[in-house]
């Protein structure tokens, strides 16, 4: 599937919900299945800046694919990073760089997309995006 | 006019901001060692200044100027007053509480030197930590810090094991920001003044609260910020004696601070206008003293005792959640309750609550120090204030509780 593809499934998904506390519970729990990243990766230099809980991902090209991993202590974080990782990973570095990010207005999540927030949601897709344009550097 | 009766229903009606829903729900605003909401009263007085006798002041001949001067020199005459300062110079205008941290850090680059002492408590807020490390690797002066126990209380013996002839300046803060702690500042002052040393109180988190006595405590400076205590933000004051602030070189230059200026030489104005270079927050400072009128209208001992009763309401009903931990249990604290809970993170417990219009802080409150301490990434942190009622504490802990449902 592409990302808009699966954007637009995840975008189908939080559409039967009726209000924020559904929508939270359903992050929550997308969040304890997130697959957890390898301990070794939880290094400071996965760590993503910006967030008031801590991030980690880790990239790793297969073919040519990035796939991501990743992990938080805090579970709603862990929920939107579950959501991104769907979307992006196990994509081209080229799509990733060129998705577009409206599907996370779209599934109301729009308050964490303000850069002032200090959930990092912002700082998330700039990290998987950057991840992807330095492998798509390394694969031309 | 003195109301000795708390009236909770005519307070809140002073307060516009109270009435408006946050995601569908009343607001509960429990952020107020963050900033406080405005009363009509000043607010009232913002308006009544930009639309009446907005001017640049202390140099125009002109009335409006006048009047805006008259009205900011009788804004520091009430802070004075507030703090029983001994004279009006004494109170030096400033944007708040870490510009006054600032100048008085600055200042003591000239008097500080290589092997000195400086203390600093170990539940600062940054603002009072970041400032004395950067004086100390100007001057080589050494940074030691006093140690807390478990309940977030100051550990006076190791305070007083680590005073000495080396020691030239003390700081800690009148109440910690992230824990609630009243700290003894009397006797932390006094046993500073034994071995000869200066010492800055940041009241930031005291001064909505309690109403500090700059002569009795005797303090070298005390320093707060008007946005914590119903004023405006960009405005706060810092005390010094006059003796210091005599002796401190100016922190900025610019208008308004000098006496004579030719490109040769430059003399400085006299206390209090050699710390306050260019056009001050004149609107900000009198609204500040209104604000102070505001809340010695309902007497800082009612404000303190309603706060009590909060507190201890809250504390009691929190703590019925099960793996609900407080932190910050000393004997004496302000409205301030840090909590977590088991196995959640309080970033997720902040962002349910949001939902839930309820507002609190999460995550290190600008003290890392602290949550290092206590090995922890943050707290969630309720702070009260006198125009909060009970309801608002049921529905935080009913909110806590469905959080938690949610999260765990």
């Amino acid at each position: 599937m592409t990302i808009a593809e699966i954007q637009d499934e995840i975008v189908d998904e939080f559409s039967m919900f009726d209000d924020w506390m559904q929508r939270y519970e359903y992050m929550i729990e997308l969040g304890k299945s997130l697959p957890l990243i390898n301990d070794q990766y939880k290094t400071d230099d996965n760590l993503i800046k910006g967030c008031q809980s801590k991030v980690w991902v880790h990239a790793e090209l297969q073919d040519d694919k990035l796939v991501f991993t990743a992990d938080s202590d805090a579970i709603i974080t862990k929920g939107i990073i579950a959501i991104l990782i769907r979307a992006y990973s196990n994509q081209r570095p080229q799509d990733i760089i060129a998705a577009n990010i409206g599907f996370i207005d779209e599934i109301g999540l729009k308050e964490h997309l303000s850069p002032t927030r200090a959930n990092g949601l912002v700082s998330m897709i700039k990290q998987l995006k950057l991840y992807a344009v330095a492998y798509q550097t390394q694969l031309n | 006019m003195i109301d000795t009766t708390f009236n909770i229903g005519s307070i809140r009606k002073d307060f516009p901001i109270l009435n408006r829903k946050v995601n569908g729900k009343p607001l509960v605003y429990f952020d107020n060692a963050a900033t406080s909401q405005t009363p009509k009263q000043v607010i009232d007085a913002i308006v009544d200044y930009y639309q009446r006798y907005n001017a640049n002041i202390h140099r125009g001949v002109h009335t409006l100027s006048q009047e805006a001067t008259d009205a900011y020199e009788e804004a520091r005459g009430k802070i004075q007053r507030h703090f029983n300062i001994a004279k009006p110079h004494e109170v030096i205008f400033t944007s708040g509480t870490t510009h006054g941290i600032n100048l008085v850090a600055n200042g003591f680059s000239s008097f500080i030197q290589e092997g000195d002492e400086i203390l600093v408590s170990a539940m600062e807020h940054h603002s009072n930590i970041v400032p004395w490390q950067m004086l100390c690797e100007r001057t080589g002066a050494v940074l030691k810090v006093i140690p807390m126990n478990l309940e977030g209380e100051l550990i006076m013996d190791e305070y007083h094991d680590l005073l000495s002839e080396s020691t030239k300046l003390v700081f800690c803060n009148h109440v910690s920001n992230a824990l609630g702690t009243v700290n003894p500042i009397d006797k932390i002052i006094e046993a500073a003044h034994g071995v000869g040393a200066a010492v800055l109180i940041d009241g930031a988190q005291a001064a909505p609260h309690i109403k500090a006595d700059m002569q009795a405590l005797n303090v070298d400076f005390y320093t707060v910020s008007a946005h914590k205590m119903c004023g405006p933000t960009g405005i706060g004051i810092l005390y010094g004696k006059e003796e210091w602030l005599q002796k401190l070189p100016p922190y900025q230059g610019g208008g308004e601070m000098i006496a004579e200026v030719t490109f040769e030489k430059t003399t400085y104005a006299d206390l209090p206008h050699k710390f306050e270079a260019g056009t001050p927050n004149v609107c900000g400072g009198i609204a500040f003293g209104v604000a102070l009128d505001y809340m010695n209208g309902m007497g800082f001992e009612a404000i303190a005792a309603y706060e009590q009763e909060l507190l201890d309401y809250a504390t009691e009903k929190l703590l019925k959640i099960e793996d609900l931990k407080i932190y910050g249990t000393a004997k004496e604290k302000t409205a301030v309750i840090s909590f977590n809970i088991e196995g959640v993170h309080p970033y997720d417990i902040g962002t349910i609550l949001d939902k839930l219009g309820i507002a609190v802080r999460t995550g290190h409150h600008c003290a890392q120090p602290i949550m290092d301490f206590y090995q922890i990434p943050g707290t969630v942190r309720a702070s009260l204030s006198f125009y909060n009622t009970k309801e608002e504490i049921d529905a935080m802990v009913e909110a806590v509780k469905r959080a938690k449902a949610m999260l765990l």
